[in-house]
């Protein structure tokens, strides 16, 4: 068993050779260890201790933390900022940049900043349509698009020059990700778009929501074929269902996920529907852990983000490896109240709601 | 519609009828004829370069755009931006995409091949990669497309690209010339 081998402040890690970023969900994966990553919901609040208290949930139990960047086209806190606030105490942020709100300007001194900031990962999205969120009236930008998006900030960081050829003094040293979705047509082209996205500087990936083992077994076929594994970490999206009517406005609201009908009817079929939506992501997690050619896994876990923690430790995916935790900073008084009372929870059988309460109660 | 397909729950503020995608949709099921009048069309551009430098460029740039405009408008909704990659995407112009992707579909495409923004239109990339596969030069589509010029918008994408062969053309030519001096 490991113990704590990255452990520290927060600090940057040293450089490596054949590293690209000096944070620690690289080191993680090119230690060719199941890595864990999961997602912050980004408040509506201008409060930094409610994006502490968001990030602490996860603490100990993931190796990034995803922060989004107006998901499903609504207004949150920004992704760089909320990196911003999980660097200062310590956390591995996954900065996702979406094109559909920032031009080419926009994207890439935002990119200067958060390196500069201490975000070693950023993951290029192209975002969803205006339409899809709670402000259809807005302009949607795409001035770049995913790939163009991941071609920059790979030129950004190994040439040292932006897009236009102008000189940077000190280049980004970030960890590039992209998004995949092996759910959606044309079936055929997903994995050779994959390929484009590690031509275009991808280096490790994250999945939609897989809910269908079957079909992500058929992709990933298609990928170690063309030995795009070895090319890229790829971490496959996991996250627990709250009930059958959820899966079901899910289905037809969001897109881009699918949920085939056996899940919804077990749903259906199941005594208290919360539980059994979490039993279904365990075993998701579980059945993608022994999937060849998966490097981790990213837990989403919208609104119940208190089960993360519980469906890792359950799934047993991490074998004992206990990711980088948080120490005390008296700095940070919100924050290692936060993680004092998680820790808490954690040493007792969880009883997540409670902990949530507690923590949310504390500050 | 399969049982799984995606289901607005309201409609979407674009919405258009069936019908403006016809002619776009016939194009793409004929991409290998296309493909063959672009290559025949390109290579008398590329012949017809002095011409074009004696006329000039720029002097030829706007009865140019009036017949590109008219021609691709027609047959693929063109929308002007000045880079054509549509020998590149199966001959579905990329910029009718919503979110004007030019490296593939977004993952938000519904179950039944239709755009996750104009639930309505089929997915211009899913189009593009049927008609990438009757293409011969089909697996241009795995190129990763430069950022679109913002600011070539409303150019003739014709006369740029035979501008730049014809200046590839030179540029080979004198080397081998320079190369034969040296030998």
């Amino acid at each position: 068993m490991i113990q704590n081998p990255y452990a520290d402040h927060g600090d940057q890690l040293p450089a490596l050779p054949g590293h690209s970023s000096r944070g620690r969900l690289e080191r993680v994966l090119r230690a060719g260890e199941f890595a864990v990553t999961a997602e912050l919901n980004p408040p509506d609040s201008a409060d930094p201790n409610e994006v502490f208290e968001r990030g602490a949930i996860f603490d100990g139990w993931v190796d990034g933390i995803n922060a989004t960047d107006g998901s499903g086209a609504n207004c949150h806190m920004s992704s760089v900022s909320i990196c911003a606030l999980l660097t200062r105490v310590g956390y591995s942020p996954i900065m996702q940049i979406s094109c559909r709100d920032h031009n080419r300007i926009a994207i890439q001194g935002n990119v200067l900043g958060a390196a500069a900031m201490g975000v070693n990962n950023i993951l290029c999205l192209t975002g969803d349509g205006v339409q899809a969120g709670d402000q259809p009236g807005a302009k949607p930008v795409f001035d770049l698009d995913c790939m163009s998006l991941l071609r920059t900030i790979k030129q950004m960081r190994d040439d040292g020059r932006f897009l236009s050829g102008r000189k940077i003094t000190a280049p980004p040293q970030v960890f590039l990700g992209a998004a995949i979705n092996p759910f959606a047509p044309p079936y055929e082209f997903r994995a050779l778009r994959l390929a484009k996205k590690i031509e275009a500087g991808a280096q490790f990936v994250q999945s939609q929501y897989c809910f269908d083992i079957p079909m992500l077994e058929k992709y990933m076929e298609q990928v170690r074929d063309q030995g795009l594994d070895e090319k890229c970490f790829i971490l496959i999206g996991v996250g627990p269902l709250a009930s059958a009517k959820a899966a079901k406005w899910i289905r037809s609201n969001v897109p881009g996920i699918h949920i085939p009908d056996s899940i919804i009817d077990r749903l259906e079929g199941a005594e208290n529907q919360k539980l059994e939506g979490k039993r279904i992501c365990i075993e998701m997690l579980q059945q993608v852990h022994e999937m060849k050619g998966v490097s981790g896994a990213h837990v989403m876990a919208y609104r119940q983000e208190e089960l993360v923690a519980d469906i890792v430790h359950e799934a047993g995916v991490l074998k004992g490896r206990k990711p980088w935790k948080r120490e005390m900073n008296p700095d940070f008084e919100a924050v290692s109240d936060a993680v004092e009372t998680v820790k808490e929870q954690i040493d007792q059988s969880i009883d997540p709601q409670e902990a949530v309460a507690a923590v949310s109660e504390e500050v | 519609m399969p049982k799984t397909a995606y289901q607005p729950s309201h409609t979407s503020p674009v919405v258009r009828s069936r019908a403006y995608f016809t002619v776009r949709l016939w194009s793409v099921r004929h991409s290998r004829g296309l493909e063959r009048i672009y290559k025949f069309l390109a290579n008398i551009f590329l012949k017809l370069h002095p011409f074009w430098s004696w006329v000039g460029y720029k002097r030829a740039e706007k009865p140019v755009v009036f017949v590109e405009k008219a021609v691709k408008g027609l047959l693929f909704d063109c929308r002007m931006c000045g880079q054509c990659a549509l020998s590149d995407t199966g001959m579905s112009c990329p910029m009718n995409c919503p979110k004007s992707l030019r490296n593939g579909p977004c993952g938000g495409v519904r179950a039944n091949g239709n755009c996750e923004v104009e639930p309505d239109m089929p997915c211009v990339w899913v189009g593009a990669w049927k008609g990438s596969q009757n293409m011969q030069n089909g697996n241009q589509i795995l190129k990763v497309q430069e950022p679109v010029n913002h600011s070539y918008r409303g150019s003739s994408s014709w006369l740029r690209v035979t501008a730049e062969e014809a200046a590839r053309l030179q540029k080979q030519n004198e080397s081998v010339i320079t190369t034969e001096d040296l030998q």
